[in-house]
């Protein structure tokens, strides 16, 4: 039963990651943009948040350390010093730490900060996309694999060197402001099975449901979605009907691009507990929320079982023999059972391609410029 | 035409205006080209410089050294030689670029292969499964007549998979082949956790290590060191073979007529199908043959790090040759130049490898970029040029 329960859990957590990058993407694909950067803008979204953690936790330790020992040579013990005016916000108490790390910044800023990061690096990314695709008019497929080449070097390279950019040694870890993350819903989470199951996890897990449910709402239920959706499917009837192709275009990707980030912000800050490593999982995560959104049908809910589905998958290699005592899988065979996900999806794409049901197909222009002089 | 006088009629007129031009000289296109590269190299050593504080100047001076070695020819047993260092560039210069002429048929017909990565190690791994089990038994010839046929054809059914599909249900290729990747990698993990030597290491350990048995033995008598020669013969043949198939012959044209329009290939009596299909076999046969270069030409192992990334690479690199493989070939030396420069830049900073992915991102997007001044004019908004309206 507890590896049951484990195998969910680790599914959930892993699906959280997918299906952000996944949201970003039907929203970006939505405007008919297929974008192929999403590993390279988790990349993104990821080293973002933790570069922008990392300097704001040091900058505030540092300015800890340096009111304590103005403290202490004024005669005071160090353990009586007390935060004072707007400072106190900037810092929180450590309740297990030892007496020196017993202040330290504050997790929730913490947390704003890395969405901020994270978010705005990886709509830049979009930004970048965008001007390259819609006002140069590259093609949209060279552009985003060239866009996760980029995205893979730039997080990889200042993921491995920031410790040492800034000077000091060690590996990279932003652990108050990945517990701040961590943190599940207070009772709750305690509350047996279910509570385990369904509370336990960080708050990004619950905002990427809701975001999921907004996203879809917004796509089917407002004019504005509509308009999108109409972008992504003709853009020459939409842009004959008065609509800006290029401002959709635009908005779309980049905000998709945004959240598509906030994967790489959950996956770094939560899912490997604010450290960083250059084993290349964020990329095949990436290329699994490029799946997820086929998978999904293009519907952000529909994603969210899929994303699930996707983590169970994933991790069966793990719990099968766990759960299953009578099956053990050898090496060898677990990286068999590792294919699942994709020939999963595989088998949704060709499924798919033969349903030929108009509401399950992707956008009609989805992967085509649209360019209004060659109509 | 009648668009652009609509518009400037409005009373907004927008600052830039946009028209395409007829074709543009050769050399003018090249010239935008080397303007895009020049800024995209410059930005790259400003980006250098402000992380090691390496004198800008010297970052290309050091690239070149990484990449090509103090001399690029050195004497070894009374002959000019190239350098060792010349050669390991050379040799991942062929690799890439065997990749690339892989792709270039298919994106000529619009079928978006981004399964490369998959098809060279399919073809990998048949190559070692080969060399593992029938290293001692077959002779020389024909040992290595089996390895680059069992490349090939791995690779080929590793192309015909999505190529079926495509062609029968219209499945769409670009995510179908993506998940290829993803499926060989495994299956490659899966190869090395059964072929693993020493046991528990978790890699196969260089094949045949003291026999050297089905290596690509060295081209030039003279060197100890290895040469990569015989890579250099078997891609430069591949290079002028597909650029002939594509340019001269009649297959050639049949894909350049469906990658232009499908519909315009069926009305003229061209069986789609057929091609898509046949393209793709093809497109995954050169890319498996490519996991025989990298595995009995290069690394002598195979593992999930042997394609490396290379068949996203020459996605970029083969479309932005415009499917011409000479080109192709100077663009894949220019992309092993910067990697090796950079990593030599890297390691001398201890910095990790992935600065190179970083460099390469920045010039690739310039470049990409630029093909919009070849193929657009750009009008400011000066005053109205009534002349212009009328081309």
């Amino acid at each position: 039963m507890d590896s049951i329960i484990a195998w969910l859990q680790a599914a959930i957590a892993f699906g959280t990651v997918i299906l952000f990058g996944c949201m970003g993407e039907i929203l970006t694909e939505r405007s008919g943009n297929l974008n192929l950067g999403v590993p390279g803008l988790m990349y993104f979204g990821g080293i973002a948040s933790l570069t922008g953690v990392f300097l704001y936790q040091n900058a505030v330790q540092a300015a800890i350390q340096a009111q304590i020992e103005a403290f202490t040579a004024t005669g005071g013990a160090a353990q009586d010093w007390r935060p004072t005016g707007m400072f106190s916000l900037l810092v929180q108490q450590n309740a297990s730490a030892s007496a020196t790390q017993y202040w330290d910044a504050n997790g929730v800023l913490g947390i704003v900060i890395a969405l901020v990061c994270g978010f705005s690096a990886a709509a830049l990314g979009g930004l970048l996309y965008s001007f390259i695709t819609i006002t140069l008019r590259a093609n949209q497929n060279v552009t985003g694999l060239t866009l996760t080449i980029f995205g893979t070097g730039v997080a990889n390279f200042f993921g491995g060197s920031l410790v040492k950019l800034s000077g000091g040694v060690g590996q990279i870890s932003v652990a108050t402001t990945s517990q701040a993350f961590r943190t599940g819903l207070p009772w709750l989470s305690s509350q047996g099975v279910i509570g385990k199951v369904l509370f336990s996890y960080g708050f990004l897990v619950y905002a990427a449901v809701i975001l999921a449910i907004l996203l879809h709402l917004f796509l089917f239920k407002t004019r504005k979605g509509l308009n999108l959706r109409a972008v992504g499917e003709n853009p020459a009837t939409a842009d004959a009907a008065g609509l800006s192709i290029t401002k959709h275009k635009y908005l779309a990707t980049c905000l998709g691009a945004g959240i598509t980030g906030l994967g790489g912000v959950y996956y770094v800050m939560d899912y490997i507990k604010g450290t960083w490593a250059n084993d290349g999982t964020i990329e095949k995560l990436g290329w699994l929320a490029v799946a997820l959104v086929i998978f999904a049908t293009w519907k952000s809910v529909h994603a969210i079982w899929g994303a699930y589905v996707f983590g169970f998958l994933y991790w069966a290699y793990y719990y099968v023999p766990k759960v299953f005592p009578f099956i053990q899988l050898s090496r060898k065979s677990s990286e068999l059972f590792n294919m699942l996900p994709y020939a999963v999806t595989i088998l949704v794409l060709i499924v798919v391609s033969l349903r030929r049901k108009k509401e399950n197909q992707g956008p009609g222009s989805l992967g085509l410029p649209y360019f209004r002089e060659e109509r | 035409m009648k668009k652009d006088k609509q518009k400037s009629v409005l009373a907004k007129e927008p600052l830039f205006r946009l028209s395409r031009r007829a074709q543009m000289v050769w050399y003018k296109a090249w010239l935008i080209r080397a303007v895009a590269l020049c800024i995209a190299l410059i930005l790259s050593a400003l980006l250098i410089y402000a992380i090691t504080k390496m004198n800008p100047f010297k970052v290309y001076g050091t690239m070149l050294k990484g990449a090509f070695g103090d001399s690029l020819f050195v004497k070894r047993a009374g002959h000019l030689s190239l350098n060792r260092t010349a050669w390991t560039t050379l040799r991942d210069v062929m690799t890439l670029l065997c990749i690339s002429v892989g792709l270039a048929p298919a994106f000529k017909m619009r079928f978006w292969n981004c399964g490369a990565e998959g098809q060279v190690l399919v073809g990998g791994i048949a190559t070692a499964g080969i060399m593992i089990y029938f290293g001692g038994t077959l002779p020389t010839p024909l040992l290595f007549a089996c390895m680059a046929g069992a490349s090939l054809l791995a690779g080929a059914v590793w192309g015909l998979i999505p190529a079926l599909f495509k062609a029968k249900w219209n499945t769409n290729e670009t995510l179908f082949t993506l998940m290829m990747n993803y499926i060989a990698i495994q299956l490659t993990s899966y190869f090395v956790a059964m072929w693993e030597n020493p046991y528990g290491s978790n890699t196969v350990g260089v094949i045949n290590r003291d026999t050297k048995i089905g290596w690509l033995p060295n081209f030039f008598s003279s060197g100890a060191n290895n040469d990569f020669m015989w890579n250099v013969i078997i891609v430069s043949a591949l290079t002028i073979a597909m650029f002939i198939y594509l340019k001269k012959s009649k297959q050639g044209y049949e894909i350049a007529v469906v990658g232009e329009s499908e519909n315009t290939a069926k009305y003229a009596g061209i069986n789609v199908k057929k091609v898509i299909i046949r393209t793709m076999l093809l497109s995954g046969a050169v890319c498996g043959l490519a996991g025989f270069i990298a595995v009995s030409g290069s690394s002598h192992t195979i593992s999930t790090a042997t394609a490396g990334g290379r068949g996203f690479t020459a996605i970029i690199v083969a479309w932005l040759s415009k499917f011409n493989t000479f080109v192709m070939a100077f663009a894949s030396l220019l992309i092993v130049f910067l990697e090796t420069g950079a990593n030599e830049i890297a390691s001398q900073y201890n910095f990790n490898t992935y600065a190179s992915k970083m460099v390469e991102g920045i010039i690739l997007f310039f470049i990409i970029g630029c093909e919009f001044f070849i193929q657009y004019k750009v009008h400011l908004r000066v005053k109205r040029d009534t002349k212009e309206v009328a081309d």
